[in-house]
């Protein structure tokens, strides 16, 4: 019964160990693309150009800009005199936010009315805009908690709304404002899909290309023990994928591992089913490694993208939201992400999980089907 | 005795186009059959058809008593097969590739050290096992293919092609192996390209367009299927001679072949009257004299000529 299912395993592996470049290319691209994605694919913004109109001069609004100056995200290039000095500075793009306080911020800061902030940026790279308006608060904030310790008056009840700028949401878990930390669990799955997908389609393929396929099938195999020797290898290939990068993660880039690694294993092991499946059903669907490498491209950047890596599912069209339910790497970053920084387990992961499972389930029962009829 | 494949109105369509039509076929037990036909007349298709590989849009087919429809997985255990295109895995050696197929096949444990060592023997790659497959020349590799499809000692095997791209020598080499092997019983569907190839076969199937056009021993194909009698003619001017000889009644065909003409017959009697007829036409003929055609004048006559229901 195990015969062949042990044949073509000892094949795969022989196949594999005599390309000695295998574990060069399996390696290599992977930490590369941590490392690229660890540094580069980061939303943090530092030294954002910034104008500053101070029409107060009071000490309070002193102590405001000084914040600005200190924390390091905003370099303060200019402090304009006039309006339309801070106008120019934006317009020339000399700086990408402005930051305006009105005559008399101190004044209504002391009476616990609203001060006056008016905080300009730069709409045309919005992203960065957004990004600093988001410190900007945060600066307004701590500014505002400051004040009452240093015995300004402010009220206790109107010293959330003090500033003109709503409080941008920061992310519960990750106290750091460290996107390395929302990134990297997430270039975990998006590495792994990509490598397992593919190195699964074109294995099959190559082999229907060269003609052992056709041989193989000639033979009285059966189609799992078949497709269990093809993908028993990229399953511990993947798995590998998972625990290397996950450890150049923490060791590398410092991120915390707070959950448990068994529901970390349970969910890759069930990301690894469905990218598997994923592969095979691609592979029933080229003739060519070529074609399986177009393919592969096509899939797994819509997969990619409509994952929630960086892109918000919910902020979606309905259309697109309703694809990512089958998408096993949306489940498997909300498992991952979850996993490393929150530590939750599975009372709370189940349907993550289950749904990946059944992803999976699915897209190999279909690959079984459709494999003798690809022969065709 | 059943034959050990038969097959009835064997149909295969690819979209609109008919690969293989309602093809009858009958292979006894240790006969080696070739399998003859112009590319894409579809050999090919109706080999992996018999093996089960693709499914018919018509017609049956039963190897080594099975019925490949029904009984798919039996067919399979007793069937061996060498694709047309070189199939084994060139980065393994060629004993890893001999226990891979070993495997596949489930050949008993205390059977497979002695089979791998004798289809090594049989392939002449005694001190190689070693090497691996990608360095082997064309003859060995064609060889070890052979050796890999017949580890679990099938009854039926299907070569398609098996000696394409190979030097003579070693063709030779591989056809005394498929005779061997047909002398122990085992029964032979081979196709093949080259006419010397289609001398060594018990029988010949001519395919042409996915229908069965001839079949019969290269003996009785060269007698019976031109449908009358060869005459080779030396005259002058050629031409001329020709356009004159299609006219005669007693003329199925005439051509050119080189310095002389091929005329065929209906009746060898009428051979003698020719120099006379053709006189008449100021043509200068010397006397004719009947020559056996080859296998490759049967074909070329029988591929180009309008089909008519199978001759067997
Ligand atoms: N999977 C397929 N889909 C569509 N057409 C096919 C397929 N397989 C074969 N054909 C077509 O069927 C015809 C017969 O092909 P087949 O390979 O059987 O020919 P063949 O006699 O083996 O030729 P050759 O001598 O070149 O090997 C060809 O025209 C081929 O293009
Ligand atoms: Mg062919």
């Amino acid at each position: 019964m195990f015969e062949r299912l042990h044949v073509m395993l000892v094949k795969e592996f022989l196949e594999l160990r005599r390309d000695r470049w295998a574990m060069v290319r399996l390696i290599v691209p992977l930490l590369i693309q941590a490392l690229v994605f660890g540094y580069a694919a980061t939303f943090t913004v530092n030294h954002v150009a910034t104008v500053v109109l101070d029409l107060d001069r009071s000490q309070a609004s002193r102590t405001l800009v000084s914040h600005f100056a200190a924390n390091g995200r905003f370099d303060i290039v200019e402090m304009a005199a006039t309006q339309q000095a801070v106008t120019h500075a934006i317009d020339t793009g000399r700086a990408v936010v402005a930051i305006v306080i009105h005559a008399g911020f101190a004044a209504k800061l002391a009476n616990g009315r609203s001060a006056p902030l008016a905080i300009a940026v730069d709409g045309t790279n919005s992203n960065t805009a957004l990004i600093a308006l988001g410190y900007v608060s945060l600066i307004v904030a701590r500014f505002e908690a400051e004040a009452m310790a240093h015995g300004w008056p402010v009220p206790g009840e109107t010293a959330s709304s003090g500033a003109d700028v709503p409080l941008q949401e920061r992310p519960w878990f990750n106290q750091g404002l460290d996107d390395r930390w929302f990134f990297i669990p997430g270039v975990i799955g998006t590495l792994t899909l990509i490598q397992v997908v593919s190195l699964t389609a074109l294995a099959v393929v190559r082999e229907r290309e060269v003609g052992t396929l056709e041989q193989i099938m000639v033979s009285p195999i059966r189609p799992f023990e078949f497709i269990l020797g093809k993908t028993v290898p990229f399953f511990l290939i993947g798995l590998g994928d998972v625990v290397l990068v996950t450890v150049f993660g923490v060791l590398w880039f410092g991120i915390p591992f707070v959950g448990s690694p068994l529901v970390m294993l349970l969910g890759s092991s069930l990301f690894l089913l469905a990218a598997l499946g994923l592969g095979l059903l691609l592979s029933t669907l080229a003739r060519t490694q070529q074609q399986a490498f177009a393919l592969n491209f096509f899939l797994v950047n819509p997969f990619f993208i409509l994952s929630g890596f960086a892109f918000p599912i919910a902020a979606m069209p309905p259309v697109l939201q309703w694809f990512t339910l089958i998408n096993p790497l949306r489940y498997f970053l909300v498992v991952i992400r979850a996993v490393f920084l929150k530590g939750v387990g599975i009372d709370v992961l189940w349907p993550d999980l289950l749904a990946m499972g059944a992803l999976g389930a699915g897209m190999l029962a279909l690959s079984v089907l459709r494999f003798r009829k690809s022969l065709d | 005795m059943n034959p050990a494949v038969r097959a009835e109105g064997l149909s295969k369509r690819f979209g609109r186009f008919v690969a293989v039509d309602r093809l009858d076929l009958s292979i006894s037990k240790g006969e080696i059959v070739g399998f003859i036909g112009p590319n894409g007349a579809g050999k090919s298709t109706t080999i992996r058809l018999l093996c089960g590989l693709l499914k018919p849009t018509a017609g049956r087919a039963c190897v080594a008593g099975f019925d490949v429809a029904r009984e798919p997985d039996a067919v399979r255990e007793h069937i061996g097969y060498m694709s047309q295109k070189f199939s084994l895995y060139p980065d393994l050696t060629v004993r890893e590739n001999l226990r891979f197929f070993g495997g596949l096949y489930r050949v008993p444990r205390r059977d497979i050290e002695v089979r791998m060592a004798q289809a090594i023997a049989m392939a002449g790659l005694q001190g190689r096992e070693d090497a691996l497959v990608q360095t082997l020349a064309g003859g060995w590799k064609q060889r070890l293919a052979l050796g890999c499809a017949i580890l679990h000692r099938p009854p039926v095997l299907f070569l398609d092609e098996p000696t394409s791209g190979v030097e003579p020598e070693a063709r030779r080499h591989f056809w005394d192996l498929i005779h061997q092997l047909a002398s122990e019983g085992v029964t032979i569907l081979v196709s093949t390209h080259y006419m010397d190839e289609a001398e060594y076969c018990n029988r010949i199937a001519l395919i042409d367009a996915g229908r069965l056009v001839a079949i019969g021993s290269p003996g009785e194909l060269r007698r019976r299927e031109l449908g009358g009698a060869l005459f080779e003619l030396e005259c002058s001017p050629l031409g001329a001679a020709l356009v004159a000889l299609r006219q005669v009644p007693e003329v199925i065909d005439a051509a050119i072949f080189g310095d002389r003409l091929h005329v065929l017959l209906r009746q060898p009697a009428a051979a003698e009257g020719l120099p006379a007829l053709l006189a008449r036409h100021g043509i200068v003929a010397g006397p004719p004299h009947g020559i056996t055609p080859s296998l490759e004048d049967v074909f070329v006559q029988l591929v180009s000529r309008p089909h008519a229901a199978v001759r067997a």
